[in-house]
């Protein structure tokens, strides 16, 4: 059974570089030992929280992508709980969610190549062609504000 | 807040202003002889082609969470129905994660 689930979970600032690593390979450890793997860790380093949570103000953000099965993650959510040096995790299943996206992408490219082959161009955007990105950087969909001034 | 003013259906706007009657009137002179001026509203993640909306991407999430952190109803941003559910949970995760907050102050 494989699943792909994101793990973030939130260090108390407070903590060292190592304790930081230390819990890193904790993680490493639960996932080996019930037959998951550990698919990309990312360590987004110390960020402002958006609201307090207990008495911190920020916190040290680390992200895993885990393959593996729920059992496993369960095993982790335990043990976050009663480590006090996490103050927040949220564990997140992707798998479903990223098929979709990647279906709704492929069915999009597909869509086009289609149509610029209908109209005698080359399936792919060639260089330099149409419209520039960033050209046009003034986003005004949103612009409520303009719109009441009137 | 005046979002919803400027944004509500033409004639209904005027009634929920709640001013004296005198002011109502004029704002609806104003309307009938200059037709309000309405830009057509695109879904933004169906205009971007954004596909998944990420939980992750504060800087994303951030235009539909104004002043007060309330998520902005579908009605003023115009996205589409699939894509505010969608955000909807985003929103929510991020919260969680405290990039995003739940309220102000």
């Amino acid at each position: 059974m494989n699943r792909k689930y994101e793990l973030v979970y939130i260090v108390s600032p407070d903590a060292t570089d190592e304790q930081v690593a230390d819990l890193h390979t904790q993680v490493e450890a639960i996932v080996q030992r019930l037959g998951g793997q550990l698919e990309k860790t990312e360590n987004w380093g110390r960020r402002k929280l958006a609201y307090e949570i207990g008495r911190h103000k920020e916190g040290i953000y680390v992200l895993e992508v885990i393959l593996g099965g729920g059992e496993l993650m369960k095993e982790i959510d335990r043990r976050f709980k009663v480590t006090e040096l996490i103050i927040r995790h949220l564990a997140v299943r992707v798998d479903e969610e990223q098929e979709v996206v990647e279906r709704l992408r492929a069915d999009r490219t597909e869509v086009s190549r289609r149509r610029r082959v209908a109209r005698g161009l080359p399936p792919d955007r060639q260089p330099g062609e149409g419209q520039r990105e960033s050209d046009d950087d003034r986003d005004d969909r949103f612009d409520m504000g303009a719109e009441e001034m009137r | 807040m005046n979002g919803r003013k400027s944004f509500g259906g033409g004639g209904g706007g005027r009634g929920r202003t709640g001013t004296g009657t005198g002011t109502t009137q004029q704002g609806k002179d104003g309307q009938q002889r200059r037709p309000m001026f309405r830009r057509r509203k695109v879904c933004k993640f169906c205009a971007d082609k954004i596909d998944d909306i990420n939980y992750k991407d504060a800087k994303l999430l951030m235009p539909f969470v104004p002043e007060r952190a309330k998520i902005l109803p579908r009605r003023i941003s115009g996205t589409c129905a699939m894509h505010q559910r969608k955000l909807r949970t985003a929103i929510m995760r991020a919260r969680q994660l405290a990039l995003i907050p739940y309220t102000s102050e």
